[in-house]
């Protein structure tokens, strides 16, 4: 794989809360256009690389790198003005504000006309306003939610909020695209249109996809390439196919489950 | 609704309040003028707070500083050069101060723009904060705003402040002002920036992840909002013809914090309705500071009696109805429409 076939890559990232390390070197390359998947058990450190990558945590150690060009250190909104959208474990949308306003935030930061212009009553605020809102109703149109609107945001049920969340992501433009654990809390039936839905969104908008999920059928069927982690440690990465029979993923998954029991 | 349609109503609601007003201004007495004055300071007092609190969520105390600001600015400036050399009797003004003189249209924005640079300067450390500690540091920034008029007698003549300030906030000054505010705030709110001041609001982490520079819509919220805390306290102090430094205690700020809880953080409808509510209530409570008689019984009057009252509904309020008049709810023209049509319809 050349250079250019990455698009972001994370290099000895290591996190330290005080004495715990939640994520010790890790370290990845993401191929462009690719599905990746990020998986471990409960509190193996995935939120937490997340965070680091996306600039909401300061990394102990280590860099990313955005198309060869770093962006550790940096701001989450500027991570973001850069190309990297994500959404969160725990939803976390605008929920007074209207399914179609969630958008029109997410779309806020290529926005050309400012409050000036509003205030002003400037045509061309209007002209990008409106043409903000049917871009807006084009992606909620994508991901089923288009007749929602209108709708407060927190009265959206369960998997239509994950959605939106996503749409609004979306809406950022971004080139690589974060998400933990979205299928969290669907049905077997919603879990397999999100499936389908983050094929077509790769492919409609161009992007490239980390996601950390909890659902093995899920991630072994839509990703190429898996990290897992384990106490901070990166145990081992690959194809699904290699990571299914690999010993210590199998050890530290049937470790899990014998200490839950 | 059609855009069209709204605007027109909205021209037809502004032609209609002028005729009002041109009706008020022959056939009501000099009091009750008074009260309609003050509904029109007090409503963009709380429009300027509920921008700043109710849809930016930042939680600040400052407001009365804020007014300080523009009182003080615009009254210098309409003070005329010899008012002033007899009022400043602590020690000669200053010649800048001495010699400013302005239209009563430029002093208001004057006032209101020192208000909006104050805003900007205690906001650039402040508003990193987080939201208890802006609370308090935005208290003691009125505080400090108090104690320097009270100390530099060569601006502000001291503890002895302004009196004689020209009275031109008539009720058309007053409500071209209000007008003013209520068309800014309207037009901010609804365009893409207010959606970001409330996603700011609603969940800052989210907001920050959807690229929204946070800390720079804070700032611009809060510096707009002091504007109009400054031209609320510019056209109050040529209202009132007197200011000195104990005015603007943190009860002003209380006042104005009473109106937009009360009709709803996150309302602009609410705000206008809250003001004009309490500042008929809070006049006609005087009734209760003044003695009175029951069935023979003389009772005295006990100042600061209304305000006690006021606070207890303030606690009602948020005990038993904590999102106000109107929460974060709007009344709007298609609103008021959809109304009509359906008590038509039946
Ligand atoms: N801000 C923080 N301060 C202190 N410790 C933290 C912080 N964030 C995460 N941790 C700790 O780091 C470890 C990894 O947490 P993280 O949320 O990344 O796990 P995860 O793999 O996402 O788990 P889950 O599957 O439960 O979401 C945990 O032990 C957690 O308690
Ligand atoms: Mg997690």
């Amino acid at each position: 794989m050349t250079r250019d076939g990455i698009i972001l890559e994370a290099r000895g990232l290591t996190m330290r809360f005080g004495g715990l390390t939640a994520v010790k070197e890790f370290s990845a390359a993401f191929p462009r256009g690719s599905i990746c998947g990020l998986i471990g058990p409960n509190g193996a450190g995935k939120t937490t690389c997340f965070n680091m990558i996306t600039g909401f945590y300061r990394p102990t150690e280590g860099q990313v790198f955005l198309n060869g060009g770093p962006i550790s250190g940096r701001p989450p909104y500027e991570v973001c003005r850069a190309g990297v959208a994500r959404t969160f474990q725990n939803i976390r949308l605008f929920g007074n504000e209207t399914v179609l306003q969630n958008v029109l935030i997410g779309g806020h930061l290529r926005q050309k006309t400012g409050w000036l212009a509003a205030v002003l009553c400037l045509p061309a605020h209007f002209r990008e306003e409106r043409a903000m809102r049917e871009r807006a109703m084009e992606l909620l149109d994508a991901v089923g939610l288009a007749h929602l609107a209108g709708e407060q945001a927190s009265a959206l049920p369960y998997g239509a909020q994950r959605r939106l969340e996503i749409a609004r992501a979306l809406a950022t433009r971004p080139s690589f695209l974060l998400l933990d654990e979205p299928a969290a809390g669907m049905n077997p039936q919603e879990t397999q249109e999100l499936m389908q839905f983050i094929r077509n969104i790769r492919e409609g908008f161009g992007l490239t996809v980390l996601l950390i999920e909890h659902d093995m059928k899920l991630v072994m069927n839509i990703c190429e390439q898996i990290w897992v982690l384990d106490y901070g440690e990166t145990i081992a990465q690959g194809e699904p196919a290699a990571i299914q029979s690999d010993p210590r993923v199998i050890e530290a998954y049937l470790g899990e489950e014998c200490a839950d029991a | 609704m059609h855009r069209s349609t709204a605007i027109s109503l909205n021209v037809l609601a502004v032609a209609a309040l002028g005729l009002f007003l041109w009706w008020a201004e022959g056939a009501l007495d000099g009091y009750k003028i008074q009260i309609l004055n003050l509904i029109a300071v007090n409503i963009i007092l709380a429009l300027s707070l509920n921008l700043i609190y109710g849809f930016t969520g930042l939680f600040s105390l400052g407001h009365a500083g804020f007014m300080a600001i523009g009182a003080y600015v615009c009254s210098i400036l309409i003070l005329s050069p010899a008012q002033k050399e007899m009022l400043f009797i602590l020690g000669e003004a200053l010649p800048l101060v001495q010699e400013a003189h302005a239209p009563f249209l430029v002093a208001v924005a004057a006032g209101g723009l020192a208000a909006a640079l104050a805003g900007l300067l205690v906001g650039l450390p402040l508003l990193k904060l987080g939201d208890d500690y802006l609370g308090i540091a935005t208290l003691g920034f009125a505080e400090i705003v108090r104690v320097i008029a009270n100390n530099i007698p060569r601006v502000t003549n001291g503890a002895l402040g302004f009196k004689g300030i020209p009275d031109y906030a008539n009720l058309w000054w007053n409500y071209g002002w209000c007008v003013f505010t209520l068309f800014v705030v309207v037009r901010l709110l609804s365009s893409n920036t207010g959606n970001v001041f409330k996603a700011i609001r609603d969940d800052e982490i989210a907001a920050k992840a959807m690229g929204v520079n946070v800390f720079r819509h804070k700032l611009l919220s809060f510096t707009i909002g002091s504007f109009f805390a400054g031209v609320g306290g510019a056209l109050l102090a040529s209202l009132l013809t007197t200011i000195d430094p104990k005015m603007f205690l943190f009860t002003l700020t209380f006042n104005v914090l009473m109106i937009v809880v009360t009709g709803g953080l996150g309302s602009i409808t609410g705000s206008v309705l809250a003001g004009v509510g309490i500042t008929v209530l809070l006049e006609w409570l005087r009734f209760v500071e003044n003695p009175v008689s029951l069935g023979g019984f003389e009772l005295p009057g006990i100042p600061g009696m209304r305000m006690v009252i006021f606070s207890l509904a303030l606690i009602c309020i948020i005990l038993f109805r904590r999102e106000g008049l109107m929460g974060m709810r709007e009344i709007t023209w298609s609103g008021l429409g959809g109304l009509f049509a359906r008590k038509g319809g039946r």
